[in-house]
């Protein structure tokens, strides 16, 4: 690129320093994300195969041919896997395309991944200017030289716009409201003229009434706005050297569109821009989960990617020869003459396919054998598999080294991991995640990280746990091997979102369903997908972070200070410190964190072993006797008692209907302690005093104790309208 | 000195990544790869010819694998491969018969002004030996007239060359290289002139008040067009546009720019334009050994029509382009799919091609192929460098550029 023409309007050596510049990309080589678990606790999903070339050498191979010199790889989980590949691949002699990796174990998020560069940046100042972020999961075959060009062009000429983001066009289903990646519909607001972007909403997008809230200010300072729902965002970004220095200074941005773009829209005191590039004929996505994994696959297949497609070697991959119907075939596959080997279908190296076999839209890897009479459709077989006679194998990702015993059948959406073993006649259930290692404990994952990838930490504990499973019966019939790990909690619904297997057709019907519902009844908010959204639904045009799941994962994390408190015997004041530190990192309000601390509080005395309900009463008051301290810190106002109470009567509803009897005395202690005031109680009683009869149970029980407060009050006032007197 | 290994990587890069396009392009980036790597290749004192030979090949294997479709690469490899045997042939017998030269070599020597500084004889008498023993005796060799020295029997002479060979070692040792990049240096002026060798036979081609149908864009049907024009012929030139790519555009263009007549047309609307038509004329990517051609999409269209109507159906194709290999070779890749965004805008279908809902199989079917074959039995005439040939006589003209040793590498 050194020829390249400038404006001269800034210096002149400045701008021949800058087409001088050598063109540099980082790249991510770590998605930060659980989606291809359990695959990805073996091994990173950058070297994943797809269509039987790891995801990486697409990546690398489109940003060598696009022009780029430098690149920078940043490893985290699994760092050595990845850097040992690049090692022996033939990117480390590529004449064109230094590769440089940088390691750190430390990065949790796509954010620490780039403030470890920047850190790393001050000392060796190897990125000089304005670069490339990409994940390595990329496949594209876009230009960029013009494009980074374009970027410095308007760079010069506005100081504040430090980002190009590349997006394309393709809609949306209309059903799911799903892109074909399998991500959420996607809301961009981009000036038509500029082409900056103004606002930008991923998810928690109110579906059901395709509603989007805008900044009314946007309206104000921009004469005319396009809003796109049919863009799809392709994670490729050219980013200046700002960008890097922001996330220093922000050290709360971990996700690159959830936090930074948005933290960049929201913030005017620095005014930063964002632009946009829609990119025509190019093709360019993102494998981010196991339904892009699926569409992308079969974009190779059908040749979007060109050249980089299975018949050409553009990477250090073998190519396969392309036959009639886009079947892609290796020389050496031996196959049978009774094998029906189908349309959009990629046979790799050394594979033997059996007699009666049928095999359609799937992508078979290097040195599989296949049994006779197997019937595989839609199905990715990575390299090395052993697939019996009889098997049935459909929309399933099958990874290394898996022996599938005769007459099993995989159901859509499987995916076996690593060197499982299927026993016979074993029935794999749809969307079951089978791996040779046990799920982990929810307690030990970080739960409340959603971006913590496998560190490798992770894997070399879980395979001591491996070790173990020897001894016991396995999962997967009798002669079989591997765990099957259950669905995550509230995630169930979703599962069929993000598999490989195509929605099934009652799901759609149902969300079809759901829709003509809603549009019969306006006033009831449908939330078409699960029922579990629904607590996100009230303040869904509130407030953008899923409020929802954000309270889950602060109750639990109250609920671990507050018995490590207890435990430690750690002082009241120590205790709000925590808290509060808790209370902004996840932008709580004081009666959140009352509403947790009473939680856990009430959680602590039921989980004491008690053996009657007169000893739980105890424990109980005891317990608030001991901590009203570190509640009253927060229920200094009537709201936030309100709040507590509230979450009492949820708790004895829910989850520990022990205390349900007790409730009117615990509330009397509560009141005694100063913990609730009269007003709250009383307050608490009016509203539920207009609500179902369910709901009154409580209420009820109290009656009493509500009618003597209600008497005092009125003696009291009745005192000091004598005293007044 | 440029590392020759990495200028070969790069070469290979590029190929794989279809950044080179275009068979002379191609071809002639592979020639002069080729003459680096041999003048680069240290040649041990004995066997060189072989050892020159397998470094050629060695390196093209590797090109010819890094973009099996497009055939010129392999051509030019294995005229390269046929340049180095025969200059290996012609030293020999010329050490045979430069002996009983000797005497008459130095005012030989003078008169060429060469300045090889080996004796023996003119060059065309060398090169004409050299032909001649290593060629099956041909049409065009007997029309030649070989000269007397050269007839000297190889075979016969394997008892007298000894003594030869141990006087001349050193000077043959670099004989042999720097005969053979002087021929692949000819080479290398060939493919640069092959157009203007071709377009210099528009002129018995083309008459005034013609109308000729072209199809794609070729630079090479471009400069027969325009030669003839700069001869004074007035006529007329429709353009089928060639979609999806439409280079057809492209050449419009450009004969505009140069002054001709232009019709741009659909190339579904050959068949209706045909009638009108007097000759067509399109750019072959290559020419195989049945006299088939490979040529840009929709050219097997216009041949059957222009066949329907009996016009004539020209191939203009420099030597680079004429393949040793049979369509029906297993290992000659004919054709190359592109990418479906050529045809279609991905955004407008996408909501076709989302595999999460239905079958999850695709239902739409992209197929874009880059090139069409047309049997020798369509083609009424091939215009090379060398002249105009019928497509029966293509195998013979073929056999004289390449040997028979080098068609499987």
């Amino acid at each position: 690129m050194g020829a390249q023409k400038k404006g001269g309007a800034r210096v002149s050596d400045d701008s021949e320093e800058q087409s001088r510049q050598r063109l540099q990309a980082i790249l991510l080589a770590d998605s930060f994300t659980t989606k291809f678990r359990p695959v990805t606790l073996e091994r990173p999903k950058v070297l994943l195969p797809l269509v039987n070339v790891p995801m990486i050498d697409y990546t690398l191979a489109w940003l060598e041919s696009a022009g780029i010199e430098e690149v920078f790889v940043f490893c985290c989980a699994h760092s050595t896997q990845i850097i040992d590949y690049l090692e022996t691949s033939e990117w480390r002699t590529h004449p064109n395309l230094v590769v440089r990796t940088i390691e750190s174990h430390k990065s949790i998020s796509a954010g620490d991944a780039l403030r470890y560069i920047y850190e790393q940046q001050t000392e060796t100042s190897q990125i000089q200017g304005d670069f490339v972020l990409v994940s390595g999961d990329t496949v594209s075959n876009m230009p960029l030289a013009d494009l980074i060009q374009e970027h410095r062009e308007r760079k010069k000429r506005d100081e504040k716009a430090i980002m190009t983001m590349v997006i394309k066009k393709s809609k949306p289903s209309l059903i799911t409201h799903q892109s074909r990646l399998g991500t959420d519909q996607l809301f961009i607001a981009v000036d038509p003229l500029t082409k900056q972007l103004l606002h930008y909403e991923e998810d928690k997008v109110d579906h059901a009434r395709g509603s989007v809230c805008l900044d009314k200010s946007l309206m104000e300072s921009n004469p005319s706005v396009l809003l796109y729902n049919d863009m799809q965002d392709c994670y490729i970004d050219i980013c200046s050297p700002e960008v890097l220095s922001l996330f220093e200074d922000n050290f709360d941005y971990q996700h690159l569109r959830r936090h930074f773009v948005k933290g960049v829209l929201v913030d005017d005191i620095m005014g930063y821009k964002i632009f946009t590039h829609e990119i025509g004929s190019s093709y360019a996505a993102r494998v981010d989960n196991f339904r892009s994994y699926d569409t992308v696959s079969k974009d190779i297949i059908q040749r979007w990617t060109y050249p980089y497609v299975p018949d050409i070697n553009f990477g250090g991959n073998r190519p396969v020869k392309l036959g009639r119907q886009g079947i892609y075939r290796a020389c050496d596959v031996v196959q049978s003459r009774s094998a029906d080997v189908g349309a959009s279908t990629v046979v790799g190296y050394g594979t033997k396919i059996g007699n009666g076999d049928r095999i359609l839209n799937s992508v078979i890897g290097n040195g599989c054998s296949i049994g006779s009479n197997v019937v595989i459709e839609g199905s990715y077989i990575w390299n090395n598999v052993t697939i019996e006679d009889g098997c049935e194998i459909r929309n399933a990702i099958v990874c290394d080294g898996v022996r599938i015993r005769a007459g099993a059948v995989l159901e859509p959406g499987v995916v076996l991991s690593f060197k499982v073993v299927v026993g016979r006649d074993f029935v794999v259930p749809a969307y079951s995640k089978v791996s040779l290692l046990q799920q982990p404990m929810k307690e030990d994952s970080d739960e409340e990280l959603e971006y913590a990838d496998s560190g490798s930490g992770t894997a070399d504990r879980l395979s001591g746990l491996s070790l173990e499973m020897e001894s016991k019966g396995s999962e997967l019939g009798p002669d079989g091997a591997g765990y099957i790990w259950e669905v995550c909690e509230g995630a169930h619904d979703e599962e069929w979102k993000h598999s490989v297997a195509p929605i099934p057709e009652d799901k759609l019907a149902e969300i079809t369903q759901a829709m003509d519902d809603y549009d019969d009844m306006e006033d009831e908010s449908v939330v078409p997908t699960s029922g579990e959204l629904k607590s996100d639904a009230d303040s869904i045009n509130t407030d953008v972070n899923d409020p929802g799941d954000d309270y889950g994962y602060f109750e639990k994390e109250v609920e671990g200070t507050f018995l490590r408190a207890v435990e430690e015997g750690i002082k009241v004041e120590l205790g709000v410190l925590e808290i509060n530190s808790l209370r902004l990192s996840y932008n709580m309000e004081s009666a959140d964190c009352a509403g947790a601390i009473f939680y856990s509080m009430m959680k602590l005395a039921v989980d004491t072993p008690h053996s009657s309900a007169s000893e739980l009463y105890k424990t109980a008051s005891s317990i608030i006797a001991k901590w009203k301290g570190l509640l009253g810190f927060y229920v200094k106002q009537t709201d936030e008692q309100i709040e507590v109470m509230m979450k009492f009567e949820e708790m004895c509803q829910e989850t520990a209907k022990e205390l349900g009897p007790l409730f009117a005395q615990i509330l009397h202690v509560l009141y005694e302690k100063d913990v609730v005031q009269e007003d709250a109680i009383m307050r608490w009683a009016e509203e539920k005093a207009g609500a179902d009869e369910a709901d009154k149970v409580y209420l009820q029980q109290c009656e009493t104790f509500i009618q003597w407060l209600k008497e005092a009050s009125e003696e009291e006032d009745e005192d000091d309208d004598e005293e007044e007197d | 000195m440029p590392d020759v290994q990495s200028m070969v990587l790069e070469f290979v890069n590029k190929l794989r990544k279809r950044k080179i396009e275009g068979s002379q392009a191609t071809a002639r980036c592979t020639v002069e790869l080729l003459r680096s790597v041999i003048s680069h290749h240290r040649v041990p004192h004995a066997n060189q010819a072989s050892a020159l030979i397998d470094a050629v090949k060695a390196v093209g294997a590797q090109l010819v694998a890094a973009n099996p479709v497009e055939l010129a690469v392999g051509n030019v490899v294995r005229r390269v491969l046929h340049i180095i045997r025969e200059e290996d042939l012609s030293l020999a017998t010329a050490a045979v018969a430069g002996f009983d030269l000797l005497d008459a070599s130095d005012d030989d020597e003078d008169v060429n002004g060469k300045g090889i500084g080996y004796p023996g004889m003119s060059a065309a008498v060398v090169a004409a030996a050299a032909r001649s023993t290593l060629r099956p005796p041909s049409l065009q060799t007997l029309l030649e007239g070989t000269p007397e020295s050269a007839t000297v029997p190889y075979t016969s002479s394997s008892g007298a060359d000894s003594e030869s060979k141990t006087a001349d070692k050193s000077s043959v040792t670099r004989k042999l290289k720097h005969d053979v990049i002087e021929g692949v240096n000819q080479l290398i002026h060939e493919i640069a002139g092959c157009h203007e060798q071709i377009a210099e036979q528009a002129i018995e081609h083309i008459h005034q008040n013609e109308v000729i149908l072209t199809l794609g864009s070729s630079r090479t049907v471009l400069e027969f067009l325009c030669a003839a024009k700069e001869k004074k012929r007035s006529f007329r030139v429709f353009v089928a546009e060639g979609a999806p790519r439409y280079q057809g555009h492209l050449l419009a263009k450009e004969l505009v720019a140069r002054g001709l007549q232009t019709t741009v047309i659909t190339d579904s609307a050959v068949f209706a334009m045909i009638s009108r038509v007097n000759m067509v004329i399109i750019g072959a990517h290559a020419v195989m050994a049945n006299g088939g051609v490979i040529g840009p999409v929709g050219v097997n269209m216009a041949a059957l029509a222009a066949k329907k109507h009996a016009v004539p159906f020209v191939v203009l194709a420099g030597s680079h382009k004429l393949c040793p290999l049979y369509p029906h070779n297993p290992e000659v890749l004919l054709n190359e799919l592109r990418s479906p965004s050529e045809l279609l805008d991905f955004g407008e279908f996408s909501d076709c091609l989302d595999f999460g809902s239905g079958s999850g199989s695709p239902l739409v079917q992209v197929v874009n192929p880059t090139f069409d074959y047309v049997p020798p039995s369509l083609v009424s005439l091939f215009i090379t460098d060398t002249g105009g040939h019928n497509p029966s006589y293509m195998y013979r003209l073929i056999a004289d550029y390449y040997s028979a040793d080098d068609l499987v590498m």
